[in-house]
């Protein structure tokens, strides 16, 4: 706690936290990287010593106060000093995704007007060349990785370790104008500036101070004891939100040490190597390391096969109840302690996850089954919800009331609220200050009391205090008998089965669901192949009535499970088909990002609608497609439509109250 | 034709070509009464990446292997940095400098990446057999030495992730790369690449082409390859030889090459006398 106390004395930007960490943790590791297959280490000290002799760089090219200094790039401690240093230096970074094309880097670049680049090798170099033209402000690239830069114009080109020493050597010079660029920071000066990654419409650039970024760093690390022990290791875009926060934010405040990857490839390598104690991965991480788990034990040997089979099972029953500290009996205990040494122990450490005390998944919703796998391990895994315009923490579960269905309580600081609707609104110090330079998007956002609107239509459970998404605000309608009408949800349920690529649910003032089904071709293709079912096309496998059986059954599981819900049962799919295309980006159906895009899906299969509706068993279909390299042909089909069974609602009355 | 002076040249890119690293004067080479190279004269300059194209069966890869020492030719000289070179068995030939890939991939497949391109360290190897079982000591000493410099090559190439991968696991294009790191290790002066692309689909292709422009300006090496692919030569190379039925019809930089008749014709196909 003597740590909170300090936030009020003068620890109130990075760099300040970067100046105790150095006194204090001086030859601690902060940052490790793996480079030339061997872990370079850097210590707090000498940390500091490098963000330095770029912060006195950064103010020898010319780095004004108020700038933006844009930093593009893989995980690499240097990129992460260079955020810093830009701060100490009086500027705002500004972390851009390192695979965005061209074009969106000119956006973003040219509306933060970003005098000054930091990238990390000549790929990006080569991007940010190709659009500056476009860029008023630019004015000087620095460059990490010097290789294959010989040949470029150094006129306004840099590179990193150059500019370090230019620095090192100015540094009586600037001394005293760093000192004091560093005092000026305070809670309400800017910290970093990120943008959203823009799902809809133009990329929007939402400021966080300091006060944001180090209050949610102080909370959260308080909420899931964070100390200087941890290890994470940063792998996911530096543009992201919760990268600053793990990476910066809470490494800061903690004086933890930050693990950079080899390479993107090696990530799976490098984890296993470092055994973080603290982990954060999109469920889409999760999932796949799950089905690579699985085909490698199916590849097993007998006797291993049921040693995994036996012991997961028993994991499953008591793994979770261990892990919450509920009673669980001795006998139960020897044989989850022996399952730790034959399997679990062992399965851990190949994936990396054998000193995880605490993880986090978030960003979309997580399949009870992979979550419940996590878990019955003895892994700490639970979900937390959260924004860039909350500095990342909305709710969090903690410890012993952690749920496959539920984001969590709300967050330490932060205040829930529903709206009329059911979308949910939040109020936090975490809550960012503005969108920049865009006062109409940060009033319609935040209300003047704080309030910021998430977009997502949610509850309260009045029991636990949990808060439940349910859906996109934008996307939740009502039954005709008034009932709540929720599609993601159910569509959700439906894709956690591994056959299910994809699905889309109608009912938006209509009396009943009915639902569009997308076949996942590797899963199902593997499942006919060891069946024995001989089939040519997608189209055909997908038409094949023992396929249509398979999915019936997992439509009619979604039904049982959403019958139990009060609020949603009426959401259940009563007649469903199974679609003779996949859904495709270049069809325009869906996003580049694999989001369905409703309303052009309603439109052009309107036929199949009507005759999901109509009641009819089988409807002909001619769809146009486009191939892709551009050129337009169609598919013509005869699709089943089936009835799944429903289960009676009779307390349907909760919801319209 | 260039101005190929004793103190080099300048490229069209703006590099500074150095002098004469390898002269091939008069060549010759027959198998039996095949006549696979006939009366063939060109130079390597330091610095530069020579190319050697020609149709099918024109001789190229004998001139490869000429170079390398594999095969000795009949009539004619090679030089070698100033002196004329002897025959010579290939470990001789490597131990001056030369190091070399194959069209068909050469590689231990049992043995992981990281110990393939170990194996291009072979000549800087100086502990015996018995040093090497106890291990301590100068043995330990060598190979981390070694080791550094074989990482920096994994780290050019950008194949940290198969570091340990064995190579019979390994997809064709990653192959390739595998054993130009091979042959990175052995720090070239002068780096053969026989058809480095054969096979590729374009984004290899791309990725190849880009390390043998950053091998040549980050190292300095001097670059012989022979390729097939006909812009991925005229882009990457400084001077270009064509070969034709075992004899030079061309001799020059990309442009040149471009508008020589004799090429053409060779290209499109002329009856031959």
């Amino acid at each position: 706690m003597a740590q909170s106390s300090q936030a009020t004395g003068g620890l109130a930007s990075i760099p300040a936290l970067l100046l105790r960490n150095a006194a204090e943790f001086g030859d601690k590791p902060a940052y490790r990287e793996k480079e030339f297959g061997i872990w370079q280490c850097w210590t707090w000290k000498e940390t500091e010593q490098e963000i330095r002799n770029l912060a006195l760089g950064l103010i020898n090219l010319g780095v004004n106060e108020g700038d933006f200094v844009a930093i593009i790039g893989n995980n690499r401690p240097h990129l992460y000093w260079s955020m810093v240093a830009a701060q100490w230096a009086g500027a705002i970074p500004v972390p851009l995704y390192q695979d965005s094309a061209a074009e969106e880097m000119a956006y973003v670049l040219d509306h933060c007007g970003a005098r000054f680049v930091i990238v990390e090798d000549q790929e990006q170099v080569d991007k940010v060349i190709e659009v500056q033209d476009r860029l008023h402000q630019f004015e000087h690239l620095i460059y990490l990785d010097p290789r294959g830069m010989r040949k470029y114009d150094h006129a306004h080109l840099h590179e990193y370790s150059h500019v370090q020493d230019q620095g090192h050597a100015a540094r009586d010079e600037f001394a005293t104008e760093l000192d004091k660029r560093r005092e000026k920071l305070d809670y309400d000066s800017t910290c970093v500036m990120l943008y959203t990654s823009g799902t809809t419409g133009k990329p929007k650039g939402v400021v966080l101070s300091n006060r944001n970024i180090i209050e949610s760093a102080k909370s959260s690390a308080e909420f899931d004891h964070l100390g200087p022990g941890e290890e994470i290791l940063a792998y996911l875009p530096m543009a992201w939100v919760g990268d600053f926060i793990f990476s910066i934010g809470q490494a800061f405040w903690t004086g933890f040490c930050v693990n950079c990857p080899e390479s993107p490839e090696t990530v799976s390598a490098d984890l296993r190597e470092i055994g973080p104690t603290y982990y954060f991965a999109p469920p889409r991480v999760f999932e796949t390391q799950l089905t690579s788990v699985m085909i490698r034990m199916e590849d097993a040997g007998k006797l291993k096969k049921r040693l995994f089979d036996y012991f997961m099972a028993h994991a499953r029953e008591v793994g979770p109840r261990i892990l919450d500290g509920k009673p669980v009996g001795g006998w139960d205990r020897f044989k989850y302690w022996l399952g730790d040494l034959f399997i679990y122990g062992p399965l851990k450490n190949t994936l990396g996850f054998s000193n995880v005390r605490v993880g986090y998944t978030a960003g979309e919703a997580i399949g009870p089954e992979i979550f419940q796998f996590y878990r019955s391990l003895g892994i700490n895994l639970k979900q937390l919800y959260g924004q860039t315009e909350a500095s990342v923490f909305i709710t969090v579960q903690p410890d012993g009331e952690v749920r496959a269905d539920t984001v969590g309580v709300p967050a330490p600081g932060v205040e829930l609220k529903i709206d009329d609707t059911g979308e949910v609104f939040y109020r936090s110090p975490g809550v960012f200050e503005e969108y920049y330079k865009n006062p109409e998007s940060t009033a319609s956002t935040k209300d003047a009391e704080g309030w910021v609107a998430t977009g997502d239509a949610g509850f309260i459970e009045p029991d636990t205090g949990h808060l439940r998404i349910i859906d996109r605000a934008k996307d939740v309608g009502k039954m005709a008998d008034g009932s709540l009408f929720a599609p993601k949800y159910v569509e959700n349920k439906l894709k956690f089965y591994p056959n299910i690529l994809e699905a889309v649910v109608f009912g938006n003032n209509r009396d009943r669901c009915m639902a569009f089904i997308n076949i996942d071709l590797s899963a199902v293709g593997n499942w006919a192949e060891r069946n024995n079912i001989a089939y040519s096309s997608y189209q055909e496998l997908a038409g094949h009535p023992k396929v249509y059986d398979m999915i019936q059954n997992h439509v009619e599981e979604v039904n049982r499970s959403i019958a139990d819900d009060e609020m949603l049962s009426g959401c259940q799919v009563h007649r469903f088909l199974i679609l003779h295309k996949e859904l495709d980006a270049d069809d325009g159906e869906m996003t580049r990002t694999r989001k369905v895009r409703r309303r052009i899906v309603e439109e052009k299969f309107a036929d199949l609608i009507d005759a999901l509706y109509s009641g009819k068993t089988e409807q002909y279909t001619e769809t146009e497609v486009t191939y892709e390299d551009g050129r337009k042909g169609s598919i013509k089909a005869t699709l089943e439509i089936r009835d799944a069974k429903t289960v009676p609602v009779t307390t349907q009355k909760v919801a319209a109250e | 034709m260039l101005d190929a002076s004793e103190e080099g040249y300048v490229t069209e890119d703006g590099r500074k070509i150095g002098g004469v690293l390898m002269e091939m004067k008069n060549i010759t080479l027959r198998f039996g009464g095949v006549k696979a190279i006939t009366d063939i004269s060109f130079d390597i300059r330091e610095g530069e990446i020579r190319a050697i194209i020609g149709p099918n069966g024109a001789g190229k890869s004998s001139m490869l292997n000429v170079i390398s020492g594999f095969y000795v030719p009949q009539e004619g000289e090679v030089w070698y940095k100033g002196k004329k070179r002897p025959p010579m068995k290939p470990y001789q030939v490597a131990q001056l400098g030369i190091a070399r890939t194959f069209q068909n991939i050469a590689l231990f497949e049992g043995m992981t990446v990281l110990d393939n391109v170990m194996t291009g360290r072979l000549n800087y190897m100086k502990t015996n057999l018995l040093q090497q079982a106890f291990w301590k000591g100068s043995a330990e000493k060598e190979e981390t030495a070694n080791r550094e410099v074989v990482e920096k090559v994994i780290d050019f190439l950008e194949i940290q992730s198969i570091r340990k991968t064995p190579v019979a696991r390994l997809p064709y294009g990653l192959k390739k790369r595998v054993e130009l790191a091979r042959a990175l290790a052995a720090e070239p002066s002068l780096l053969l690449l026989d058809e480095p692309m054969a096979g590729m689909n374009v984004e290899e292709k791309e990725d190849m082409s880009r390390f043998i422009l950053d091998v040549n300006d980050e190292f300095g090496t001097t670059i012989a390859l022979i390729e097939h692919d006909m812009g991925v030569v005229m882009d990457l190379s400084d001077r270009v030889v064509v070969m034709d039925y075992g004899k030079k019809i061309g001799d020059g930089t990309p442009s040149e090459i471009r508008s020589n008749q004799a090429v053409i014709d060779a290209y499109l196909g002329v009856a031959h006398d």
